[in-house]
């Protein structure tokens, strides 16, 4: 069952049509339906129901990634606010650690998991460093086609899929290493991947450019396509507020939870012996835009392209795997099947 | 017999004093050598700092640096430049390891730097150990900066591991690169983690050496509470309220290279070049090469020693190092290079009898050929010379025969003619 969509614009729609008022009391318009007052309905059941949004976060240690989730959401949600740790020692293997949090903000509950991958490309050979990840999503997406195939459904399947995952590309400011290349290739197949450009007060303004541009011919010569990806772009609006964000990608963000008093007002930021630089400053870093589009305007984008493109081609997968198998038992030929699919 | 020092004094002025002016000017004659090595992943702005460093744009347009280049294993490449200041030749020659920690799989990527370490150790073992020893160019590494991603935790494994195989082979600095992503707390927490850490694994990174002056040692102590060192490097030149200064321009500032308040730029500048350098180059004499050349000599003695074992020779060597001079060590070389070389002969005197042999008895095999093959046409033309003669002795048979035929028949001829004669006479009677 899927979620309903959203309208990105959370205008309360007038209840009921334009009253004319005319003398002699209220005047009913004989031709206002109402169909538009299921707005308000979708509205008044996705507040009761809530939200559920799965962000993985993937890197090398040290790239800001907790701090920039704390960013994100204002709030200490990263794995190392909650499990306070005393010293970060780097894990020998990669370890896949999830942390829940029940976030809320004007009536609206959201559900927000974060998955942290400590120990990823921190070893000295990292060869295949990317599976752990993989079996992860794909257990996922296996979770949830078990409940959907379930005779006796549950009313609200708990969605643990991973919805989005940031990939966190360290500032050189020269070009994409090959273990980046590499994870990327693998899962922009299998889940939203949204590159950003970690730590970016590093790099100035010319270097931020460059590397952007390299970046983005090393992923078009590579044939990743990370999100928003080109061929799911649904019409024309679509395509053009998503090429913008394409230009832009992959970000270049500075994380913190820190605030400093700049200019009489109080922002969140990283005060050096140089300048203080303000996280949400689009002149200093790109810190609100990555947050607009994982927020504000592409949230439900992104949960839907996951349930509807990702989740489904897994589906068919296993599901003809799963066919084959009774198939080559019961002696049936492939061919069969796939046109009773059909 | 141990000799006794007293000190004197002076009743009036001798003039060694100017010992050090002499060794100065000779110095400045023969110019000076220093070789750097920079080992970091890619990015971190190694060629940025040497730029820096020495003022001078060692990679430039033309000459791209090793990060433009994308490489598939690690390289070590080295630059030289002349510098010249205040009639002060300096030859530094920058060693460039490319690829350093850049593909998904590292292991062993130290292995190259330390086979070209080892590499210039022993090119000035030979050349020291060589009989004519005018010229002695020294390209031993006299120092490696270690570059240390800025991540804010702690050392990665990779850091680790190449530091620890590398600090008994040449001085190791570690540098915290690009120290701008940090802030002064950060900074101040990942400095001692660093420390913490190089501690607990026993990495024996470079150390100042104390002195006796006062002033210096308070320096030496400052600069110690400073290590690893946070650098950031720029040689572009902006202009700071009125000032012109080598820094980074930001959006929100600018991070200027030689304030010490923003990052060590300076102190690691001063240390590198202004004061320890010396040092540093006697470090690497002192202790890095003359580890390697005990342990490189030890090795040859060893396998020496097993050699005369294996032969079986009488030799009464001691079996130990200290005992032996270099001399005595150079002489049993030579001996025992005369006995391989006799060996060889030998080995060569009989590899060639055998040969020889070899060789004497295919030509006599092949004379008996000759020898058998001469006799069975010899008897083949006596068969063909018997078979002629028979033939001839029939064919003269055969004519012996056709003509006491011929005359049988001419008698006959002649009777039968003369019977008609006389017949003919007869008859006309």
């Amino acid at each position: 069952m899927s979620e309903a969509v959203m309208a990105d614009a959370m205008v309360s729609p007038a209840v009921g049509g334009p009253y004319v008022e005319k003398a002699g009391g209220p005047v009913v318009d004989f031709s206002y339906v109402g169909i538009d007052a299921i707005l308000e309905q979708m509205r008044r059941k996705a507040m009761k129901q809530g939200f559920e949004l799965n962000i993985m976060v993937v890197g090398q240690s040290g790239l800001g990634k907790s701090t920039l989730m704390n960013t994100l959401f204002k709030s200490k949600v990263s794995r190392k606010s909650v499990l306070a740790t005393g010293q970060e020692k780097i894990p020998k293997t990669i370890e896949i650690k999830s942390i829940s949090h029940d976030i809320e903000e004007k009536g609206v509950r959201m559900k927000l998991t974060v998955i942290d991958t400590p120990g990823f490309g921190d070893q000295i050979n990292n060869e295949n460093c990317w599976q752990p990840i993989m079996k992860f999503i794909n257990d996922q997406y296996e979770a949830y086609l078990q409940e959907e195939i379930n005779i006796n459904r549950k009313k609200r399947i708990p969605d643990s899929r991973v919805h989005c995952c940031i990939y966190f590309i360290p500032p050189t400011g020269h070009c994409l290493r090959p273990l980046d290349v590499e994870f990327m290739r693998r899962l922009s197949k299998v889940v939203n991947i949204v590159p950003v450009i970690a730590k970016a007060d590093t790099l100035t303004l010319e270097e931020r450019d460059f590397f952007k541009k390299k970046i983005r011919e090393e992923l078009r010569a590579n044939g990743i396509d990370v999100y928003p990806q080109k061929e799911f772009d649904e019409d024309a609006e679509d395509r053009m507020i998503n090429e913008k964000i394409r230009e832009m990608i992959p970000f270049a963000v500075v994380g913190s939870d820190q605030e400093y008093q700049v200019n009489g007002r109080r922002l969140l930021g990283r005060k050096t012996k140089w300048g203080t630089i303000e996280v949400e400053n689009i002149a200093h870093c790109e810190f609100a835009y990555l947050r607009d589009l994982l927020i504000r305007s592409h949230m439900q984008n992104i949960k839907d392209i996951t349930s509807s493109i990702h989740y489904e081609m897994y589906r068919v997968r296993r599901l003809n795997e799963n066919n084959t198998v009774v198939a080559r038992a019961n002696g049936i030929p492939e061919h069969h099947l796939a046109a009773h699919e059909m | 017999m141990a000799v006794q020092t007293q000190q004197k004094n002076l009743e009036g002025y001798v003039g060694f004093a100017t010992l050090p002016n002499q060794v100065y000017r000779k110095s400045v004659k023969r110019g000076f050598e220093f070789t750097l090595m920079v080992v970091g992943e890619s990015g971190l702005g190694k060629s940025t700092l040497i730029n820096s460093l020495f003022l001078t744009d060692l990679y430039s347009a033309e000459y791209p640096g090793p990060s433009h280049r994308v490489k598939k294993t690690v390289q070590v490449e080295q630059s030289k430049v002349l510098i010249k200041e205040g009639g002060v030749q300096l030859l530094l020659t920058i060693v460039d390891t490319p690829g350093f920690g850049d593909a998904v799989d590292n292991s062993n990527c130290w292995q190259p730097i330390i086979d070209h370490i080892d590499s210039k150790f022993e090119d000035y073992l030979n050349s020291e150990s060589r009989v004519n020893r005018r010229q002695m160019p020294d390209s031993r590494i006299h120092c490696c900066l270690y570059f240390i991603a800025p991540s804010g935790h702690g050392l990665k494994p990779l850091d680790i591991e190449f530091m620890k195989r590398l600090h008994e082979k040449v001085n190791v600095i570690p540098l915290i690169a690009k120290a701008d992503t940090l802030t002064p707390e950060e900074c101040q927490q990942f400095k001692k983690q660093i420390m913490r850490e190089i501690q607990e694994h026993k990495i024996k990174i470079y150390e100042f050496p104390e002195t006796d002056d006062e002033e210096e040692n308070r320096v030496v102590k400052k600069i110690k509470d400073k290590l690893p060192l946070a650098v950031v490097g720029s040689n572009t030149i902006i202009e700071v309220n009125t000032k012109r200064v080598r820094g980074r321009q930001y959006p929100w500032g600018v991070a200027e290279v030689e304030n010490s308040d923003h990052c060590d730029f300076t102190i690691l500048r001063d240390m590198l070049i202004r004061t320890h350098m010396q040092d540093l180059k006697d470090m690497t004499n002192n202790v890095h090469y003359e580890n390697y050349r005990s342990r490189k000599l030890a090795a040859v003695t060893y396998n020496g020693a097993d050699n005369n074992r294996s032969k079986g020779s009488q030799s009464t060597k001691h079996d130990t190092v200290e005992g032996m001079s270099p001399l005595a060590q150079m002489e049993e070389e030579r001996r025992e290079h005369v006995t391989k070389m006799k060996k060889m002969e030998m080995e060569m005197e009989q590899v060639f009898e055998m040969k020889v042999k070899e060789k004497v008895q295919k030509l006599k095999d092949s004379e008996a050929e000759l020898q058998r093959r001469h006799e069975q046409m010899k008897k083949n033309l006596e068969a063909q010379h018997r078979e002629l003669e028979e033939k001839r002795r029939v064919f003269e048979e055969e004519r012996a025969n056709w003509e006491a035929h011929q005359r049988l028949e001419q008698q006959k001829l002649e009777a039968s003619r003369t019977l008609e004669k006389n017949k003919k006479k007869g008859k006309i009677f």
